[in-house]
């Protein structure tokens, strides 16, 4: 009913997704195991977003009005400043990893369970 | 990026050492020219669908595609700008780099996956999703090109006055000359290759960008015996700040203003990454979303890599070569680094000279790969969103939306060529800074809204793109960017009033405002099962192309 354009053809050669009907989408959304999937995205995903930006801003405010705190030496030229910056791409690098560790433990079993489900009733449907 | 670079008249030329090693840049860069229009030539033969030249037919792996991301997102804004902006300022050239990898954070967790499952070949794909299609499609259409422009221009501009610089060419022809090459080849591997040839050509070129840099630092490095701390002390006593050098606040702690602006900056730069549609389409040219995490991590490796090496470049033009010579060349350090490749092989030895010439045919590489997949960007989103789906309602067969999409590549290239020719002694940097506080302004927050918002409305999501969009062009156009500066792009006018280069701090906040205000003040109801649809295949895969 939203739509004043009929969807794209789907031609793409070698690969024909699997079309569920939307009664079926809102089966499947209201669901206890795809609530278990969005709980498991979504409680690892939005805290962490939070903090990594309010840690990134951290970074950006102790730049501009803690001169003398980031200028401060640790081991010889090296100073708080430099270390606070590589810490910045430390966290980067830990951050990524825990997310793809998490998503594979976590997400891909539920996920895919839920596709693979949806697509054969598709198919074994019509 | 071609930040003051035409104020160097003096430049590399003048020291002589360019023109004499004229012959061998340009035989390498004819040599990248030959072998990516090759690959192009050869994807090209194997572009048939629609789904090929949009997504390079989705047969990439995670590694083929974390490299291209790696290779459409460094820039020579990231290569020479960050490399020279240490080694003028220091500490601060860092800050950029910092805001930079940690944006791709926001891709991975939020945005990759989720637009991999949703969409097909554009960000209005998704976008657009629950909403009345054609006036969500014209809105992300408008926002794709506006955004892609905005990086385009800068990059056609800057790679006139770079690659004059580097090949020691003075006078306006050469330039003109220069943009117009480039602008043939963007048009020749897009028309061509499509996102399969394009795929290739980033590939190739973040290959050769990490391998210079590789060398680059380890010479740097052995110089120093590996000992850091005596590196950054050189750094610091040559460049005569002393320790304020490797300290935060020589570029951006002048003033109370240049502090905000500073926050402003670091805003757009870690959430505008998330919303810039040359990155998101690389989603697609993988099969599953898996494949787009690992793409995504395989970019923060590589590019993470590649910025904490920008800190030995740039630290070691300080030490090596000194600011005197480097400010002497450009103003805005944009040739630290081809300076430094030429110091450390040594200035008057064939070492020196051919790691001139090879820092130099990485820049230009660079060059034509990002310039290239900004073109696809936004001849893709012309011919699906605004072709397609808005001019012909969806009723356009494969074969004439790809039709469209070249013809648009030649438009956009022609176009870009023109605007590009004139702007070469305009100071455009400012646009890709621009380019990032809109994509954060307007895409981010209707992506995220599309994505996760069940209350999200068509009215929300033209609210959010129109005013993101508008709010940041506006606030540049009356900023220190554009007139009142010696920096500014037209010198000789002052209209501004707005006091920060960059919009962020006010038209993101806004964006999102308007999203949220749009959605509710609305009497329109949001879609219930198109949310379902896209929450359970952005989430699942189902259905996925």
């Amino acid at each position: 009913m939203a739509t004043d354009a009929a969807p794209p053809p789907h031609g793409e050669p070698g690969h024909d997704p699997a079309h569920p009907t939307t009664e079926e989408f809102i089966e499947v959304q209201e669901s206890a195991e795809f609530g278990e999937l969005r709980h498991s995205y979504r409680s690892f995903a939005f805290p962490l977003t939070v903090a990594f930006i309010a840690w990134y801003l951290l970074y950006v405010l102790l730049s501009n009005y803690a001169g003398d705190f980031m200028g401060t030496k640790v081991y010889g030229n090296i100073n708080v400043a430099l270390v606070f910056g590589l810490a910045q791409f430390a966290t980067t690098f830990l951050i990524a990893w825990l997310y793809a560790r998490h998503a594979a433990a976590r997400l891909d079993p539920k996920a895919e369970a839920i596709k693979t489900r949806m697509e054969s009733r598709t198919e074994a449907g019509g | 990026m071609s930040d003051t670079l035409q104020l160097a008249a003096t430049s590399l030329a003048a020291q002589s050492a360019t023109t004499e090693h004229r012959p061998l840049i340009i035989t390498l860069f004819a040599a990248f020219v030959v072998a990516t229009l090759f690959i192009t030539i050869w994807a090209g033969r194997q572009t048939r669908s629609a789904a090929d030249f949009y997504a390079g037919g989705r047969q990439f792996t995670g590694f083929q595609n974390g490299l291209a991301i790696s290779g459409d997102y460094m820039s020579a804004a990231s290569f020479l700008g960050i490399a020279g902006a240490i080694a003028l300022f220091g500490y601060d050239g860092f800050l950029y780099s910092i805001g930079f990898l940690v944006a791709w954070l926001v891709a991975l967790l939020l945005v990759a996956e989720p637009l991999r499952n949703s969409g097909r070949f554009t960000m209005g794909d998704v976008l657009a999703y629950r909403m009345r299609q054609r006036p969500v499609r014209t809105a992300a259409g408008t926002s794709t090109i506006v955004v892609s422009i905005f990086y385009l221009l800068a990059q056609m501009a800057g790679a006139g006055v770079l690659v004059s610089l580097l090949l020691g060419i003075t006078h306006d022809g050469g330039k003109v000359l220069i943009v117009a090459l480039v602008g043939v080849l963007m048009i020749l591997y897009v028309t061509i290759g499509g996102m399969k040839g394009t795929t290739w050509v980033q590939m190739v070129k973040a290959v050769l960008l990490i391998a210079g840099t590789l060398l680059i630092t380890f010479l740097v490095l052995l110089k120093f015996n590996f000992n850091i701390s005596d590196l950054l002390g050189t750094a610091a006593e040559k460049s005569g700040h002393g320790a304020a050098f490797l300290e935060p606040g020589l570029k951006y702690g002048a003033t109370g203003t240049s502090k905000l602006d500073f926050i402003s900056l670091g805003i757009a730069l870690v959430l505008g990454t998330a919303g810039l549609p040359h990155i998101l389409i690389r989603f697609y040219t993988v099969p599953t979303s898996q494949a787009a995490r690992k793409s995504v991590n395989w970019a923060i490796g590589i590019i993470g890599g590649f910025y904490l090496m920008t800190i030995a470049l740039g630290f070691g033009a300080a030490a090596i070569v000194g600011s005197t010579e480097i400010v002497e060349s450009n103003k805005a350090g944009n040739t630290a680094a081809p300076l430094l490749a030429l110091h450390i092989g040594g200035t008057d030895s064939a070492g020196g000279a051919i790691l001139l010439a090879v820092i130099s045919a990485v820049a230009f590489a660079t060059i034509l790969a990002v310039v290239a997949g900004l073109t696809l960007a936004s001849s893709s989103s012309f011919a699906h969103d605004i072709y397609a789906n808005v001019i012909r309602r969806g009723q356009a067969t494969e074969k004439e939306e790809v039709r469209a999409a070249r013809w648009a590549t030649v438009a956009i290239g022609v176009v870009s060529i023109g605007l590009g020719a004139l702007a070469r002694d305009l100071n455009v940097a400012g646009l890709v800074a621009l380019a990032f506080a809109v994509a954060a302004s307007a895409n981010l927050p209707t992506i995220l809204y599309s994505l996760f918002w069940k209350r999200f409305t068509t009215q929300g999501a033209l609210w959010s793109i129109y005013g993101g969009l508008t709010s940041s062009v506006v606030l540049v156009l009356f900023s220190p960017v554009v007139s009142g500066k010696p920096t500014s792009m037209f010198k000789g006018m002052d209209f501004y009033w707005f006091p920060l280069e960059n919009p962020g701090i006010v038209s993101i906040p806004l964006g999102f405002l308007l999203g949220w205000l749009g959605s509710l003040l609305g009497k329109e109801e949001p879609d219930k099962g198109k949310y379902a649809e896209l929450e359970v295949k952005s989430l699942t895969g189902t259905g996925a192309h």
